[in-house]
Order: structure tokens, then C-alpha cells, then sequence
């Protein structure tokens, strides 16, 4: 019986391994990453059935018209618009915003003081409320893949 | 009397061909003015009110018209440092010269948009300002591209 060799690509193109390189390097990042595991812990201690972060619970969050704050911020998407990788815009000042996806802003989410900040003005102003370390948890996940 | 205020002001202005100055104001240059202020709306050059509003405002923060805005201690004594520095009454010169000039000295006004010079100034249908670009009357840059820079003429 004749086996058959598995099938193995010569080589793989140099620009390929390139490329799957960055753009990962460019996703991961240290200070991000450490902001995650502080959220999973608060998550953790705040119910013990925490089993990490969803990215679809984080877009949810993101698109859901929650109408808890101020009338002129409905939802996330009232300032960041419909596709978190667009420049948004401030619905109360008019003031331009950096996309809020990792792929097209690699700094975000990677200072906690400004992530801890803008989470305690936009939560109120959009929600109602503060939002849970499972919620920003959630939404820096759903961000990271955008 | 709006023939007689002409006949008046036409000579005037001739008179003043270096009114330009009274549409500038010096640019923000301190970082964290920049970034902290800068994150929400146009950094609003110090020079459109004077030293007394810019202390009230940045003493209540947690009720910045209507928003949390808090910032840590010292982010806040350095941010209010810079504006009374280089506030209105402080520096005297361009916008803040204009600006301040029917304020009284009893009053620390928080609105720039509510200056008696800004009203005057700012005249418009109401649709003007509800335009989608405009938004509100703060959005200085929607009509003045370069307010950023300090430069209000159009």
C-alpha cells in the first residue's frame, strides 16, 4: 500500500510570514493586554461563573441603543458611528474621534488611565450607569478584533 | 441711527487697518491642555475669558455644562495654571482684548458662545446653527478652519 506524503508547500512566501508577523505584533500589545487581565479579574471576582471575555457580547454592548444617559448619545454608534474602524465624531461638541478599532488605532485601549477615564465620562453619558469590568472587558475584546 | 453708527464706523476703520489682531488669539501649545481638553472639544484658547471664569470652571469639573469631566488633582491645578496665564484679561491682546472688553469685573462668565462680543458677532438664522457640521455654537473649527491655530478670520 502506497502512502501518500501529506501535502507540505515548499516554502512559504517570505511577504506572507511578514505579514502574519506584524499584524500580530501590531495587535498584541503589553500594556493592553495587562489592562485585560485586570478587567478578567474584577469580572472574575465579581461572579465566580466568569469564563473570559466575548467579542460578540462587546459588540453588542457597542450597537445596542441602551437611550440610559444623555439623549444626544443613545448608543456607542452615536459617536463612533456604525463601524468602529471610521473617524467618528462627538454628537455633543462636533468634535472629530479616532477610530476606536485596534487595526486602525494600535494605541487604543493601551493607556489605562485614559481607557478608565473615557469608560467613567461614556458609560454614564450612553447607559445610565458605570459599566462592569465584564462590559469594558468586552468591548476592548470586540475592539482588539476590529 | 444705523446710517449715522456707518458714517461713524467708516472712518474708524480706515483708521484701524490692523483690526486683524482682534481676531486672533495665541494657539494652545501646552501638551496636556491639548490632549485634556482637546479629547472632547476644540482646546478653546485661554484668551476668550479672563483669569476669574477659568478658575470657576476648572473648580467644577464634575458639572462641566451638563458632564462628568473630572480630572486627577494635579491634571487640574496645571490645566487652570496655563488658562489663568494666558487668559483674556491676563494677556490683553487680540480675542482677548475684543472679547472682554463689555465684561464686568463682578461677573466670571463660563460660556464663551454667550459674550456679549460673540453674540454680536454671530448673528445667524437659526437654521445656520442647526446645521449637521455646526452641531453647536462651540464647534468654532465648523466655520473657522484654522481656529485651532488661533485664527478666527473669514
Amino acid at each position: 500500500m502506497k502512502v501518500l506524503p501529506p501535502f507540505l508547500p515548499p516554502f512559504l512566501p517570505p511577504f506572507l510570514i511578514a505579514t502574519v508577523v506584524l499584524s500580530t505584533a501590531a495587535l498584541a500589545n503589553p500594556a493592553r493586554d495587562a489592562l485585560l487581565a485586570d478587567y478578567a479579574s474584577q469580572a472574575q471576582a465579581a461572579d465566580a461563573r466568569f469564563a473570559g471575555f466575548s467579542a460578540d457580547r462587546g459588540e453588542t454592548l457597542f450597537r445596542t441603543r441602551w437611550a440610559g444617559g444623555d439623549e444626544r448619545t443613545p448608543a456607542c454608534t452615536a459617536c463612533h458611528t456604525d463601524d468602529p474602524r471610521k473617524q467618528g465624531r462627538n454628537a455633543k461638541t462636533g468634535r472629530g474621534i479616532d477610530p476606536v478599532a485596534v487595526s486602525v488605532e494600535p494605541k487604543r485601549f493601551t493607556d489605562r488611565d485614559d481607557v478608565e477615564k473615557q469608560f467613567g465620562r461614556d458609560c454614564p453619558s450612553v447607559l445610565g450607569r458605570d459599566c462592569t469590568a465584564l462590559e469594558k472587558g468586552d468591548y476592548i475584546t470586540f475592539m482588539k478584533g476590529q | 441711527m444705523r446710517v449715522l453708527f456707518t458714517v461713524l464706523a467708516v472712518p474708524l476703520l480706515l483708521a484701524t487697518p490692523a483690526s486683524a489682531d482682534d481676531d486672533w488669539a495665541p494657539p494652545v501649545t501646552d501638551p496636556v491642555v491639548r490632549k485634556e481638553c482637546g479629547v472632547c472639544h476644540m482646546a478653546f484658547q485661554p484668551a476668550f475669558l479672563p483669569a476669574r471664569s477659568w478658575r470657576l470652571m476648572m473648580g467644577n469639573l464634575q458639572d462641566h455644562f451638563g458632564d462628568d469631566a473630572s480630572l486627577p488633582a494635579d491634571t487640574v491645578r496645571h490645566i487652570a495654571a496655563y488658562h489663568e496665564a494666558n487668559a483674556g484679561d491676563v494677556i490683553s491682546r487680540g480675542v482677548g482684548r475684543k472679547f472682554l472688553r463689555r465684561v464686568a469685573a463682578t461677573e466670571a462668565p463660563q460660556r464663551i458662545t454667550e459674550l456679549p462680543k460673540f453674540v454680536s458677532e454671530h448673528r445667524f438664522p437659526d437654521h445656520v446653527w442647526k446645521r449637521p457640521d455646526v452641531l453647536t455654537k462651540s464647534n468654532c473649527v465648523a466655520c473657522h478652519p484654522a481656529a485651532e491655530r488661533g485664527d478666527y478670520e473669514d
